[in-house]
């Protein structure tokens, strides 16, 4: 008798150990973000331009809009997304656990984290490079003239690699003083705990636009990386991968062919042009291909426009931020945006 | 055969009720169950993850330590460059939570024993203030005075207007750097005559317990062991030809002194905070302690002729002393715990460099697992440590 209890116990038990194995085993998070009702979307813990909370206290940014975009497409509602802060260091780990959904955190799109990590990069929303930012009584003009500084640099980033190499290959010396997160790295920069402070050029304008006196500081010259920073997915779902990287493609062909905030719901009804109506579902079923609705670019872009609006309203000429597009314009307005067809 | 007629008789009665109505049986029962739960429960951890590693395509392993690491460190004890492993990246780590705990409990200590004394004083002005500081300090998280410490410090003179004594050392908000010395050959004369002066000093002040225990007869054998630590390694100075120079600190274009040793004022922040909130549980367990010994034996050597402060230091403190221990290591315990927190103000402990090579190779569950490992190491080395020594200075009873 004895006996027959204990495997009772075991059985219920192990039926417990493989049950939440096999959970584990195919997920697809389609599925469960339509069950949850929410995406759970991983952000930066405050960077200007990028994700930041407004006078409301809502966050928002060109990373935030990405989220939102998604959460169009997929909900049909763009307000329901669950935002995750997430350090340099904690980013990982939280989309690997499962914890979030997709990561937009201007995040560096590298070999090893695409490969290594187990991590699918849905493409690049924003074409960056590291550089400096200094004071401009520093009498430095150039980065290589850098030799003995005290460089500020925010750890669990590519930029500290950047850094080593840097330096290493012009054969000069620094002495690295490393912060957990840029808030602080910034207070450790202005109060001169370093000559420099070094990170993505978008996140040294971000950082330069705060300043009180932000004449008095200089953006270096040298670029010495390629920062393609994108959103990013969990590798093996396949189905989810695909949902995030067309969303994103979508707001770039909006761009491409004037769809914007304003006019996408009258466009949705029917157009001259094929594509447009493929891509905002009055023609075909690339929604259902993808399980989603037919008119899910629609929700996409109405969120927060196309890519051009997106970038124009967090990050550009007329932000505090003020970058240009540079080449984050199209490609056919000299820049490297290109997204494949609605076919 | 009277021994297996034993158990034939008590089996004889036994019922499956009996599993949960016999107290004796229920115990074995509830045991092997949580037995059996707990071991479940690893399993299912275990299965899970190696699952969900298989379903992500990652591997477990140590391989990456011998990559190298590519990153900066601020403070280092030992050489360390961009260039060297993982492996050699995390001792860095380590050595650097070692110095940082080893200073924060020396000073924690001084200062807890020092607070708590003053806190038992009879002037009222110094008692309050000590009460003061110690429920300030104890009420606010540590992570907030550690930022509060790295604030003030950053808020010290930029490099631009160093404060420096004469051309050896130097202050600013970069840290406080004075000349290093540089080992030349025949220097190991003068470190071995220091070690000897350490043992020589010892001896005698043993030496003089033992004869005052004898005779009665006392000797400055304080000042004599000072004069030993400190003259022997001077004479092997001069006598080697004086062979141990200084590496002053010389400053850049940018200002930024190089040369010398620095210390950073990430670590003193870290210090200084750790010094502060550990001193002042410390010194609320010093004041139980002291509060402890009966107010009786303050009296007798009263009457024996004792001082106040060699009442306090003969009599009060080597009794309170066995009160004060045991919690005294768990403060030790969470000193070095907490010193974790660096990760805030970039001063690059074990966690840190942990943290920064969990980013870089994304191998998170062995690092988490090295964490886990280190800790536990220098928690369980602590205690035993501080075991010893409570058993050393416990209560003889004769």
């Amino acid at each position: 008798m004895k006996a027959k209890y204990l495997t009772g116990i075991a059985a219920i038990a192990g039926l417990m150990v493989f049950s939440g194995v096999a959970n584990d085993a195919h997920a697809a998070t389609l599925d469960d973000v339509k069950a949850a009702g929410v995406l759970k979307c991983g952000i930066n813990t405050g960077l200007p331009g990028f994700a930041y909370t407004d006078d409301s206290g809502k966050w928002t940014g060109f990373d935030v809009a990405y989220c939102r975009a998604l959460a169009g497409a997929v909900l049909g509602d763009a307000d329901k997304i669950e935002f995750v802060n997430l350090t340099g260091a904690n980013r990982f780990p939280a989309l690997q656990s499962g914890e979030i959904d997709v990561l937009s955190r201007n995040t560096t799109w590298t070999f090893s984290r695409d490969v290594d990590l187990g991590f699918t990069f849905i493409g690049a929303n924003y074409y960056d490079g590291q550089g400096f930012i200094g004071r401009k009584s520093l009498g430095v003009t150039s980065a290589k003239q850098l030799d003995g500084a005290s460089v500020c640099i925010q750890t669990g980033t590519t930029t500290e690699k950047n850094l080593a190499d840097f330096f290493r290959i012009n054969n000069i010396s620094y002495e690295a003083v490393p912060i957990e997160t840029n808030s602080e790295a910034r207070t450790a920069y202005e109060a001169e705990r370093c000559d420099v402070y070094t990170t993505d050029a978008s996140g040294l304008a971000a950082t330069k636009s705060t300043f009180d006196d932000a004449d008095k500081h200089m953006v270096f010259p040298e670029i010495v990386s390629k920062e393609p920073l994108g959103p990013l997915v969990r590798q093996g779902d396949d189905q989810w991968a695909d949902i995030a990287r067309w969303t994103l493609n979508a707001l770039i062909s909006a761009e491409e062919f004037g769809v914007t905030q304003a006019n996408v719901e009258k466009m949705a009804e029917g157009t001259e042009n094929p594509e447009i109506n493929r891509m905002l579902g009055s023609e075909g079923s690339l929604g259902e291909m993808l399980g989603l609705s037919k008119d899910w670019a629609v929700h996409a872009i109405k969120a927060e426009g196309n890519y051009a609006e997106i970038f124009d309203k967090y990050v550009g000429p007329n932000t505090p931020l003020g970058l240009a597009r540079g080449i984050n314009a199209l490609y056919k307005d000299g820049g490297i945006l290109y997204s494949p067809p609605f076919r | 055969m009277a021994t297996t007629e034993l158990p034939t008789r008590t089996n004889a009665g036994f019922k499956p009720s009996r599993l949960w109505t016999d107290e004796r049986y229920r115990g074995v029962l509830s045991q092997v169950v949580v037995v059996v739960l707990v071991a479940l429960a690893l399993v299912w951890v275990g299965g899970n993850t190696q699952n969900n590693l298989e379903n992500r395509g990652l591997e477990l392993g140590f391989g990456f330590l011998a990559d190298p690491a590519g990153i900066g460190i601020g403070v280092s004890l030992i050489e360390y460059d961009s260039q060297d492993t993982w492996l050699r990246a995390m001792t860095v780590g380590l050595l650097n939570t070692l110095l940082v705990s080893a200073m924060g409990i020396v000073s924690a200590t001084l200062f807890g024993f020092a607070a708590g004394i003053m806190r038992l004083l009879p002037n009222w002005l110094i008692s309050r203030m000590v009460a003061t500081w110690v429920e300030l300090t104890r009420n606010v998280p540590l992570l907030l005075q550690i930022i509060f410490w790295w604030s003030i410090l950053l808020s010290l003179p930029t490099v631009r207007e160093t404060l420096h004594i004469g051309d050896s050392v130097f202050l600013n908000n970069s840290g406080i750097t004075a000349p290093a010395p540089i080992f030349e050959a025949g220097s190991n004369v003068v470190v071995a005559a220091f070690v000897l002066g350490l043992v020589g000093a010892w001896a005698v002040l043993r030496w003089a317990r033992a004869r005052q225990a004898a005779t009665g007869a006392r000797m400055p054998a304080g000042w004599i062991a000072l004069a030993v630590v400190i003259g022997l390694p001077l004479a092997a100075y001069f006598a080697a030809g004086q062979p141990i120079g200084w590496d002053a600190p010389v400053a850049n274009r940018f200002g930024r002194l190089r040369g010398g040793f620095t210390v950073t004022p990430e670590l003193v922040a870290l210090w200084f905070a750790l010094t502060t909130y550990t001193g002042a549980f410390i010194s609320e367990i010093v004041r139980a302690g002291i509060l402890s010994v009966s107010l009786g034996q303050t009296e007798a050597a009263g009457t024996l002729g004792l001082s106040g402060w060699q009442t306090t230091r003969l009599i009060v403190v080597p009794q309170a002393l066995r009160v004060i221990i045991p919690p005294l290591t768990s403060q030790f315990l969470n000193l070095t715990k907490n010193s974790s927190l660096a990760l805030a103000v970039g001063f690059q402990d074990f966690v840190g460099i942990g943290s920064q090579a969990q980013n870089q190779t994304g191998q998170a569950i062995e690092i988490v697992f090295s964490w886990m490992i280190v800790y536990v190491s220098l928690s369980l080395l602590t205690s035993a440590f501080m075991n010893w020594y409570n058993a050393r200075i416990a209560l003889v009873e004769r």
